[in-house]
């Protein structure tokens, strides 16, 4: 009965298994291997160089690149975070009825689940040349000529970026702060500390697994994506992921393949540094 | 709890800034899509009509708007069905221990912060090393199920750890099969959630961009066909485009929480009904 049990729960884990094997380890394991590769204008052919190592990390263009990402990242990080922390907080502690507590929490989740792209191309009409704010910026009189930096620019990428991903912090500050028994926060006031005493002294300790959460989710998307840069910054501003895919259309897929490799060892390192702060699965 | 101070206002000011920012430029192009003939990108509006929709059905004007739909669809619901069966399972698995659980699980994760274009990439360069042809219902498909079945599978974490076994017990000490309990009493109870994992999986993969781009193969996906018209397109038939698709996926959340609240509706007037199939 034991042994079949044993049997019945390999059963049935075995399909998620198979899947991350083949489209996550081996997919992962062909990019390591043939970042060595040599190639030329028509195809790869295997060996075993560091060369593709050595042009990208020699050329000043790719420090330039991870550079932008980074910055990209860490601002759009702290963004998130102060947005995602005040609206999980507002949530939390100051919508009262549990009914409303649910609707509005979906009503910040809900533009999750429609596209990206879609939602990226709806700031155009907004912040475009002839687009609504810049339209009303004019009428008040407050400028006298259309501003040119709000759409494809650095501050249209962060925008789309802040607009797409504070839900990821949301959801888990949330989840973190549901989970904190509201006796502290009662024996915090009784105990003399004012509203910012608690936030600082109670709320903010207890939810910082759901902000090591947030946070990894957001820094991994920001530093592998490549279609908000390129739609949002109109092709003027470069990213680690827009080089890869350049590299790909040229048909270096070891260049390429070498560049991924690189960026995985950054994200894993960011994300090793992050998962120290937190037990992901006590948190579900 | 809190005296509804400044304070208090000052957050719902700031929620409602947040909603409006959230959901001001999905409206403005919606509005927008409505344009007239001769309308433009931008306000003004120049009449009303429907007639970007109209143009967005026409195959020349806007290249396989229907084809890659109807393959974002299929996709799309065959990511679902995986998703919700295979997270599940493993699921069930995961409520014992057994040798390998933390591999497992952290290939989970893994899965879930690897950059997409990573894993695009990976499966791309795996299909072209072994000479096999990428396509949206093989390799596409594959990928897409390593961003759903993570969050499959965490959610399933999440139910099972609310879940209370008596229930189970019970039925077991019944006399039922672990056939019979799965089917008759933990899928009745779990079922809500199993919505949401399905709800997750469509919308995911008939959203999904960057997974698809290296993996699709010949034929486009929705996304890639969105792309590739934001490249191209400069009239509001974009805005109709965008429209229509966030009009579907508002439909699918909307089945899904109606299904739920329905579910819990029943079980309340009911109480749980997990006893009562033969």
């Amino acid at each position: 009965m034991r042994r079949a049990a044993a049997w019945v729960t390999y059963l049935q884990v075995t399909p998620l298994s198979l899947v991350f094997l083949l489209f996550l380890v081996v997919p992962i394991a062909t990019i390591v291997v043939v970042s060595f590769f040599d190639y030329n204008t028509t195809e790869i052919i295997p060996a075993f160089l560091l060369q593709n190592y050595e042009e990208l990390l020699f050329s000043p263009v790719t420090w330039q690149t991870y550079l932008q990402t980074l910055e990209f990242t860490v601002i759009t990080w702290a963004l998130t975070l102060a947005i995602g922390f005040t609206i999980a907080y507002y949530l939390a502690f100051y919508v009262r009825s549990a009914t409303w507590q649910t609707v509005l929490f979906l009503v910040c989740t809900i533009p999750f689940w429609t596209s990206n792209i879609i939602r990226m191309i709806s700031w155009i009409p907004f912040l475009g040349r002839n687009g609504l704010l810049n339209t009303a910026l004019l009428h008040t009189g407050l400028i006298h000529q259309p501003l040119e930096f709000l759409l494809f620019s650095d501050f249209s990428v962060v925008l789309a970026y802040v607009h797409l991903y504070t839900l990821f912090m949301v959801v888990p500050i949330f989840n973190s702060m549901m989970r904190i028994e509201r006796s502290l926060l009662e024996a915090a006031r009784d105990g003399g500390a004012s509203g910012w005493q608690t936030l600082w002294n109670v709320i903010l300790p207890l939810a910082k697994p759901g902000i090591a959460i947030g946070s990894i989710f957001v820094v991994t998307i920001v530093m592998g994506d490549f279609v908000t840069v390129r739609l949002m910054s109109g092709g003027q501003t470069a990213s680690v992921g827009l080089m890869m895919m350049n590299a790909m259309s040229l048909l270096q897929y070891p260049a390429a393949a070498a560049n991924a490799v690189v960026l995985l060892l950054l994200v894993l390192m960011t994300v090793g540094v992050m998962m120290r702060l937190v037990d992901i699965r006590k948190e579900l | 709890m809190h005296r509804r101070g400044p304070a208090f206002w000052l957050l719902t000011g700031f929620f409602a800034l947040f909603v409006l920012f959230l959901y001001g430029p999905t409206i403005t192009i919606t509005i927008l899509s409505f344009q007239g003939p001769s309308g433009g990108l931008t306000f003004p509006m120049r009449g009303l009509s429907l007639y970007w929709f109209g143009n967005l059905f026409e195959k020349q004007m806007v290249g396989d708007f229907a084809g890659s739909f109807q393959r974002s669809i299929v996709l799309g619901l065959a990511t679902m069905a995986v998703t919700v069966i295979v997270s599940f399972s493993a699921g069930l698995a995961f409520r014992k221990r057994f040798r390998g659980a933390s591999v497992v699980f952290y290939l989970a994760i893994a899965s879930l912060i690897v950059p997409s274009i990573l894993i695009s990439l990976g499966i791309g360069l795996l299909f072209r090393v072994t000479g096999i042809d990428t396509a949206w219902y093989s390799s596409a498909f594959g990928a897409h199920l390593t961003w759903t079945l993570p969050f499959g599978l965490l959610i399933m974490f999440a139910v099972f750890n609310r879940f209370d076994r008596r229930y189970e017990e019970a039925a077991r000490d019944l006399g039922a099969t672990s056939w019979q309990t799965v089917k008759h009493v933990i899928v009745p109870i779990v079922l809500p959630s199993l919505i949401g994992v399905g709800l997750f999986g469509f919308t995911l993969s008939y959203d999904e961009f960057a997974r698809s781009l290296y993996t699709a193969g010949t034929f486009n996906t929705l996304p890639l066909e969105i792309y590739g018209m934001t490249t191209n397109v400069t009239t509001p038939v974009l805005y109709a485009l965008g429209t229509f698709t966030t009009g579907l996926s508002f439909l699918v959340i909307a089945l899904a929480l109606v299904s739920t609240i329905v579910l819990r509706r029943r079980r309340a007037r009911h109480g749980s009904d997990a006893g009562k199939a033969a």
